[in-house]
């Protein structure tokens, strides 16, 4: 099997006086750069009573600044030639412009206009509001599988008001959103001291540092929020609900299992990441080939370690297991064929090749990650962010090949070992639509229009 | 600490000056190496390096062949779930490989191949580590010349894309997708994008066997593999791994749909819908064509990209919709411009509305110089990101390629943008975006939006 190195990437730090954090990656091939913005607030943060909020003002910051009036950024950045969108995760807010390399400055400008002085007025508060319930109502309301799972598996895996609510929101709070809220939450969390900028692609170092000072080195520091934790004991059991869907034709399941703090055990965490793969990954996975094939039980199924994707949030994250099946199969028949699948797992652990063509294929999508300057970069931004290590994105695949079927194994006994939450979604053709109900969407891809 | 909303607008210093433009390095495009083999097959390769990866699209020809005995003379209602099965059992076994080690031996080079089929082709597109090369090629040169779809596979394969297609057809973009290509081309076999259940439960082995040795031919076929790999080199691999794929046949090409027509919007009624899918489409223009660029700026100042007419009236300002679109997708023969938006029931006539009067007014308000350089800006600087990566310029290359264009033409086509004049884009607004120009359908619950729409004229349906 060859050996797959990422190319070397230079990571340059600094800290501005007002505490913003930037992060420098020059790549000297490509003609494009990029800039993103990272603010240490996602929608566990966002208070109660006011669901979906964290996601509403990344709306409201694409809506006008001091310096620009509303429609400027979008048309500045597209009339520059470039790409932008912003998106909402657990932890964390990111806005992004990808450009060609003559607008750094520019982009630089237009971040930090925002971050010093958005313009929050009660016009783009109504008009977002009805844009996002649009949203909802495009990736949620008015389609099979809405929400699944990352809406709907949350709420029965936690007991806690961060980890378990719909960070799309309800419609009722969305419209109850006001200016006040707007400003102390920018006022709380969007502390230069709460952020960081990352720009990669064509630059030069030290002349970016200078922009990045000259832009935003006068806003003023403010108190950093503390950090909360976010813990909640793992359940012992399992638990259950049944979901309603009134689009979907077909039932579908979801399993959510805790799994380790990446921040505190990063081996056990990607042993279970690539316990995921190993379960579901490819053909020859086992998940697929059990259920999808031999058995004929399901439609299809994956695997995956992190809510949002892999090591894109702090702890507590869901490892979840989703499938689709016929309405002929009892749900109870998958449930059990995973547990079986799991229990040869924990009981003798993946072959080392299995284990190594699951690491090759990994490491390979890894490398075209790092081949677009706007993936690369926000990979980078969200690790240095999250776990203050960048570098984690670069020895990922050092480390991946590092784990032992060993590893994946204990990650297989943990996973039966512990509770989990089962979230059932049956068809229900004619009845209302439940608060959220499909696969691929979140609000962490939301194509390119913030 | 509190501040109130407006004191977080403001400060001191005030309003700050929008830095100008620096300047961006030229990265030029590889060249293209094209060499074609023995059997006919097109090769294109082009060495990108920056990561130690190679991308592969191989696009054949792949349309229903109507004069195969027993089809009837203008049809072949059987060939989309025939070639949808083709596709779904393709990587499950050859000769001498099963499902299992198709996938083990591209996974052990980081390697993934996936297959899909449409009205026009069947492609397969993947990537793998560069020095990975020779293994993908002998994976993909095993399943073109001695694929099996094995009984046991493709049973299985049936029964999973009876499911897979239920669901999709319960998606309003399928619904809504379907009805706008009945709407625009009628029966032309264009439209059968998604056989139905009944027909792909009543596909056979034998049929996807005799598709795969009448279809899947090189003759007619590119592949095209861009990465971090000798072109000449990787011609040499190719000539040599697929020598064993031939055939006598030349892939088939899908026939030009008919020319679309004007009319009514079709209100098409999906029960419970609580948004409603706005689809209207007019002719465009091919690549080729000297007015394409006009027609591409005149196009984004419509509904192109966020910073267009359209979507800065029906989201930043109504709020009716989350998303917006418009743009030119090509047909055999031709191209066709598609308005796209998702809006919500109770604001569906009046998005209807103002689409309607941004139609009009990109007409009778021609596109301002400002408005045409943004656009001419977003198009050549949006063209150089989306270049700047082996995936995105493997696909580029290969979709150019089977309309007859090479990287000269894209090459090129900055300085066309660069050199379309207001007058340009003000004859192809007038052209292409009159709103008489249009057909389409409107996809929702009629109950709820059936009066008001139909107000507005131009509707018929239920």
């Amino acid at each position: 099997m060859p050996a797959v190195k990422l190319p070397a990437v230079e990571l340059h730090r600094a800290t501005l006086s007002n505490g913003l954090r930037v992060l420098i990656v020059p790549d000297p091939v490509t003609p494009v750069v990029g800039v993103a913005l990272h603010v240490d607030v996602g929608f566990r943060s966002e208070p109660q009573g006011r669901t979906g909020f964290a996601h509403l003002f990344e709306h409201l910051m694409f809506q006008g600044s001091e310096s620009l009036e509303k429609l400027a950024h979008f048309r500045h950045v597209q009339g520059s030639g470039g790409i932008f969108n912003g998106s909402t995760h657990q932890d964390y807010t990111d806005y992004f412009q990808v450009l060609p390399a003559a607008a750094l400055e520019r982009a630089l400008f237009l971040e930090a206009d925002r971050l010093r002085a958005p313009t929050l007025s009660v016009e783009n508060l109504r008009n977002q509001v009805d844009v996002v319930k649009e949203e909802i109502r495009l990736n949620v309301l008015n389609r099979p599988y809405g929400g699944f799972p990352w809406i709907l598996l949350p709420p029965v895996l936690y007991d806690t008001f961060p980890n378990a609510h719909n960070g799309y929101g309800d419609f009722s709070e969305l419209e109850l959103a006001s200016l006040d809220d707007a400003a102390a939450f920018f006022d709380t969390y969007y502390a230069p001291g709460n952020a960081q900028i990352t720009v990669a692609g064509y630059l030069d170092v030290d002349e970016t540092l200078a922009l990045v000072e000259k832009h935003f080195g006068d806003i003023p520091a403010r108190p950093t929020p503390a950090r909360p934790s976010f813990a909640e004991p793992v359940p012992g059991a399992e638990r259950r609900q049944v979901v309603p869907d009134a689009h979907a034709p077909l039932p579908a399941l979801a399993l959510g299992y805790r799994m380790p703090d990446p921040a505190a055990d990063l081996d056990g965490y990607l042993g279970h990441a690539l316990l995921g793969s190993v379960l579901g990954d490819g053909e020859a996975a086992r998940l697929q080939r059990r259920l999808a094939h031999t058995d004929g039980l399901v439609t299809d199924i994956s695997a995956s370690a992190g809510l949002m994707g892999p090591l894109d949030a702090r702890d507590p994250d869901t490892f979840t297991i989703t499938a689709v099946h016929p309405a002929t199969v009892d749900p109870d028949r998958v449930l059990a064929a995973v547990d079986e699948e799991l229990d040869k797992l924990a009981a003798s652990g993946p072959s080392a090749d299995e284990l190594a063509r699951q690491v090759a294929r990994w490491s390979a999508s890894l490398h075209r990650e790092n081949d677009r300057v706007m993936y690369r970069m926000l990979g980078l931004g969200a690790r240095e962010l999250l776990y203050g290590r960048a570098e984690i994105t670069v020895e990922l695949p050092d480390r991946l090949a590092a784990v032992t079927p060993a590893q994946v194994q204990a990650a297989a006994a943990a996973l039966r070992s512990a509770g989990r939450g089962v979230l059932l979604v049956e068809p229900h053709p004619g009845g209302s639509q439940p608060n959220g109900s499909q696969p691929d969407e979140n609000v962490a891809a939301e194509g390119d229009q913030a | 600490m509190t501040r109130t909303a407006d004191e977080i607008g403001r400060t001191g210093a005030g309003p700050r000056e929008l830095p100008p433009l620096g300047s961006t390095r030229a990265v030029p495009l590889p060249d293209v190496e094209e060499h074609t083999l023995r059997s006919g097959l097109r090769v294109l390769v082009a060495r990108r390096p920056g990561v130690p990866m190679v991308e592969l699209r191989l696009r054949v020809p792949f349309a229903a062949d109507v004069h195969r005995a027993g089809s009837t003379s203008t049809d072949a209602p059987d060939h989309a779930a025939v070639a949808e099965l083709l596709s779904s059992t393709l990587l499950t076994g050859t000769a001498t490989r099963d499902r299992i080690g198709i996938d083990d031996e591209l996974a052990a080079v980081g390697a993934d191949l996936g297959v899909g089929v449409d009205p026009e082709r069947l492609t397969i597109g993947g990537s793998g580590l560069a020095d990975g090369l020779p293994d993908v090629l002998t994976v993909l040169a095993d399943v073109l010349t001695a694929a099996t779809h094995p009984d046991s596979e493709l049973v299985r394969e049936r029964e999973r894309l009876v499911e897979r297609i239920t669901v999709a057809r319960a998606q309003p973009r399928t619904i809504a997708r379907e009805a706008l290509q009945r709407k625009r081309f009628g029966n032309h076999p264009i439209t059968r994008e998604m056989p139905t259940e009944a027909e792909v439960a009543a596909a056979t082995g034998e049929q996807v066997r005799a598709l795969q040795a009448a279809s899947l031919v090189p003759r007619g076929s590119i592949l095209t593999l861009v990465g971090d790999i000798d072109p000449a080199a990787a011609i040499a691999l190719v000539e040599k791994q697929l020598d064993g794929w031939e055939s006598a046949g030349t892939a088939r090409e899908l026939s030009p749909p008919p020319p679309l027509t004007p009319g009514d919007l079709e209100l098409v009624h999906r029960p419970g819908s609580v948004q409603s899918q706005l689809r209207l489409s007019a002719a465009a223009l091919r690549r080729d064509d000297p007015g394409y660029a006009a027609l591409q700026l005149a196009n984004l100042v419509f509904g192109g990209y966020f910073s267009s007419r359209w979507m800065e009236n029906i989201r930043e300002d109504k709020g009716y919709t989350y998303g917006a679109h418009s743009g030119t997708e090509f047909v055999p023969g031709g191209a066709v411009l598609g308005v796209d938006t998702d809006v919500a029931s109770d604001v569906t006539a009046a998005a209807l509305l103002e689409t309607r009067y941004e139609l009009g007014r990109l007409t009778a308000v021609p596109p301002t110089a400002a408005e045409i350089d943004a656009a001419r800006a977003y198009s050549i600087g949006s063209l150089l990101i989306s270049l700047d990566n082996q995936g995105g310029l493997a696909s580029t290359l290969a979709v150019l390629a089977a309309d007859g264009l090479g990287v000269d033409w894209l090459r090129a086509h900055p300085a066309r943008l660069e050199a379309v004049t207001v007058e340009e884009v003000a004859a192809a607004a007038l052209r292409f975006f009159a709103p008489t120009a249009f057909t389409g359908v409107v996809v929702g619950d009629a109950d709820v939006i059936g009066p008001k729409v139909r107000a507005l004229g131009g509707i018929s349906g239920p």
